[in-house]
């Protein structure tokens, strides 16, 4: 063995001291060898769990590999000359030459109506009723793309606009380059997409999952404890706590649409029917998991029955609460996206499924990315919180 | 002090598809306020049963139990409990544990605050008072659950095998806190333990009891406890008597355990 030597040396004295020693023997000890010795002196590792814990460089290695595979799926890489630019090139050109076309309608159209101008003037001097104005409904061309800006603010109007010119950017069966899902993100946290700014849709989207949650909660929570203390309540409440929970939200949107019609009102009677369950069953084994000597502890030393449930049952089942809500969170997140799929004009949901429309998959990505990204960020605000309020949580 | 009466105690767990237990038949005594009572016997003796019966706990099937003339018929701060481990309250700081049974008496803070500091210094955990339980060890986290037990200052502690989780020093510097404690306060304890020696040293009244059915045994009146702190506890365990007790005790208790090997079989 490699590190015989210094061990030997070292046996009778403190750790510290056979590192230090280790160290100095050279190429015989283990610390000098070809593999570098962990300083905890543990000589296995394979399949002690203990050993394995976060290493941040690989963890940027990984996001380093996501990011070259997304570019090199998009050909961002290495094609010969610029695609992507000669596309927008191009993109530009066609557009140039579509407000150029536009310009020139509306000129004609103004000419048109100075003569109208005049000719109603005649008209009424003669005492005639004067003739029809020319800018009656889709007579005129009341829309003017003069930026790139206000050219996809005025897309929303009309599904058909513009079409031709993105889809040479953006092709509808390749995933947009990551350049352009940011300039994607950049016009979306500017412009928007359909009026409403990406913050807009976020906002809207983590508005509702909160109220979900909420709810899903401050009903939840006391069912699921009441059923953890009591038998009666417990058989009560068992049946349709187990026939409700492996229902799938998304199986109940289309009869939440046809009960309560579109727009905020479903998704949010989604999201609590996808939280209300887990955190019934949360609750439920957290109020059984209570230490039986704890309880009698407390009556002992003259709690009542209302005492014992708030300063003794509820905070003992917080940790599983927190692990309800880490549950009940990503859940809703997932119902939520899909709700707004179908039944509201705002929230991310809706603005990744509108965006297919205008075959706008940068728009979709974007959508994608944040959903996701705020999916991570609202599990390690809850992991925080839980090591802030149940710091207690597996030491017990 | 108030006197703990055992009236023709019994219990009897029904068990479904089986014989009911009997886990404590006819258990009288009388115990006069002041005493340390230890409960020794092989697993399943109902001493813990017993204790929970005396606790309020758990209602007698026959019988009944009585603090200075007043049936209990339920958990009460007049008796306080320290239980193996596991009874504290996570997540509660050291000071908010002890002053829990107060608080939940609507004491107010300024009252309690003298006591908690007071209990945190008899017990030896002074300034501990802000930390966390759970990042005690083992034998202070049994001193808070003793300094909460007395903040609401019971007629009597029942203690369920209190040192049982505790490695040999701890248990034997904890057996010192225990006598200290009782001493001081003059409070009628009853202990269950597991270890021979321990009820010997601790108690002042000793119950060995026996299981199917269980029963008080034998009884002895016990010398060591007065003297516990005067002398060096090693010595005293050492000594002559001591030994003498304790080998009749455990030759008792090896005798049931044999029976109930060779009843079962």
């Amino acid at each position: 063995m490699a590190g015989g030597f210094g061990e030997g040396f070292g046996s009778g004295v403190s750790d510290g001291a056979t590192l230090g020693l280790a160290d100095k023997v050279g190429p015989f000890s283990g610390g000098g060898g070809r593999f570098k010795r962990r300083s905890d002196n543990k000589t296995v590792t394979f399949g002690d769990s203990s050993a394995v814990h976060s290493k941040p460089l690989w963890s940027l290695l990984a996001l380093i590999l996501l990011m070259a595979a997304w570019y090199l799926t998009t050909h961002a890489f290495g094609l010969p000359g610029d695609v992507i630019d000669a596309a927008k090139a191009e993109d530009s050109r066609t557009h140039a030459a579509a407000v150029e076309k536009h310009q020139e309608a509306v000129d004609a159209f103004e000419v048109e109506l100075a003569a109208y101008e005049v000719e109603a003037e005649e008209a009424r001097a003669a005492g005639e009723d004067p003739p029809d104005r020319p800018d009656g409904p889709g007579k005129a061309p009341r829309k003017s793309p003069t930026s790139d800006k206000q050219f996809v603010t005025a897309c929303n109007a009309d599904p058909d606009c513009g079409k031709e010119a993105y889809t040479q950017i953006f092709r509808p069966t390749q995933l947009p380059t990551p350049r352009d899902t940011w300039n994607g993100f950049f016009t979306l946290s500017t412009v928007g997409f359909r009026n409403i700014t990406i913050w807009e849709h976020t906002r809207v989207s983590l508005w509702r999952v909160a109220r979900g949650m909420f709810f899903g909660t401050i009903v939840g929570v006391p069912i699921g404890m009441a059923m953890g203390l009591s038998s009666r309540l417990k058989s009560l409440f068992d049946t349709p706590v187990e026939l409700f929970r492996p229902i799938p939200p998304l199986a109940l949107i289309p009869l939440a649409i046809a009960f309560f019609g579109l727009g905020d009102r479903p998704a949010v009677r989604l999201l609590i029917f996808a939280s209300i369950w887990i955190m019934i069953i949360a609750a439920r084994s957290g109020t059984q998991a209570v230490n039986l000597s704890k309880v009698r502890a407390a009556y002992s030393l003259g709690a009542s029955k209302w005492q014992v449930l708030t300063r003794v049952v509820l905070p003992n089942a917080l940790p599983e609460l927190f692990t309800g809500l880490r549950v009940a969170l990503g859940v809703s997140w997932g119902t939520l996206v899909a709700a707004e799929l179908v039944g509201t004009d705002d929230g991310l949901g809706a603005m990744i499924f509108a965006a297919r429309q205008f075959f706008r998959t940068d728009v979709m990505v974007v959508g994608i990315v944040i959903i996701s990204v705020l999916g991570v960020l609202m599990d390690i605000g809850l992991r925080f919180l839980e090591a802030r309020l149940v710091p207690w949580r597996g030491k017990g | 002090m108030k006197e703990l009466l055992a009236h023709e105690l019994g219990m009897v767990y029904q068990v479904p598809k089986g014989e009911p237990v009997t886990a404590l038949h006819d258990v009288s005594f009388e115990l006069e306020g002041g005493r340390l009572l230890t409960l020794l016997g092989p697993s399943g003796c109902g001493k813990t049963t017993l204790l929970n019966v005396m606790a309020g706990f758990l209602a007698p099937t026959s019988g009944g139990v009585f603090l200075g003339g007043e049936p209990i018929t339920g958990p009460s701060q007049d008796r306080g409990m320290v239980f193996q481990q596991g009874a504290l309250f996570e997540w509660l700081t050291v000071a908010e544990n002890i002053s829990f049974g107060p608080r939940m008496n609507r004491v107010r803070k300024g009252e309690y605050n003298e006591t908690v500091d007071d209990l945190l210094e008899t017990v030896g955990l002074q300034g501990f008072g802000d930390k966390r339980v759970y990042e005690l060890s083992g034998g202070m986290q049994q001193r808070v659950a003793l300094a909460r037990c007395l903040a609401n200052d019971p007629d009597v502690i029942f203690m369920d095998e209190p040192l049982g989780a505790l490695d040999a020093l701890t248990r034997e510097k904890m057996q010192g806190l225990v006598l200290q404690l009782w001493q001081e306060t003059g409070k009628t304890v009853v202990l269950v333990t597991h270890s021979v020696e321990e009820a010997l040293y601790l108690g002042d009244r000793m119950f060995v009891m026996a299981p199917r059915p269980g029963r008080i045994e034998k009884e002895y009146e016990l010398p060591f406890a007065k003297i516990g702190l005067e002398v060096e506890p090693r010595e005293l365990k050492a000594s002559p008597e001591f030994i003498e007790t304790r080998e009749e005790v455990l030759s008792m208790i090896w005798d049931m355990e044999e029976q109930i090997m060779g009843g079962s079989n």
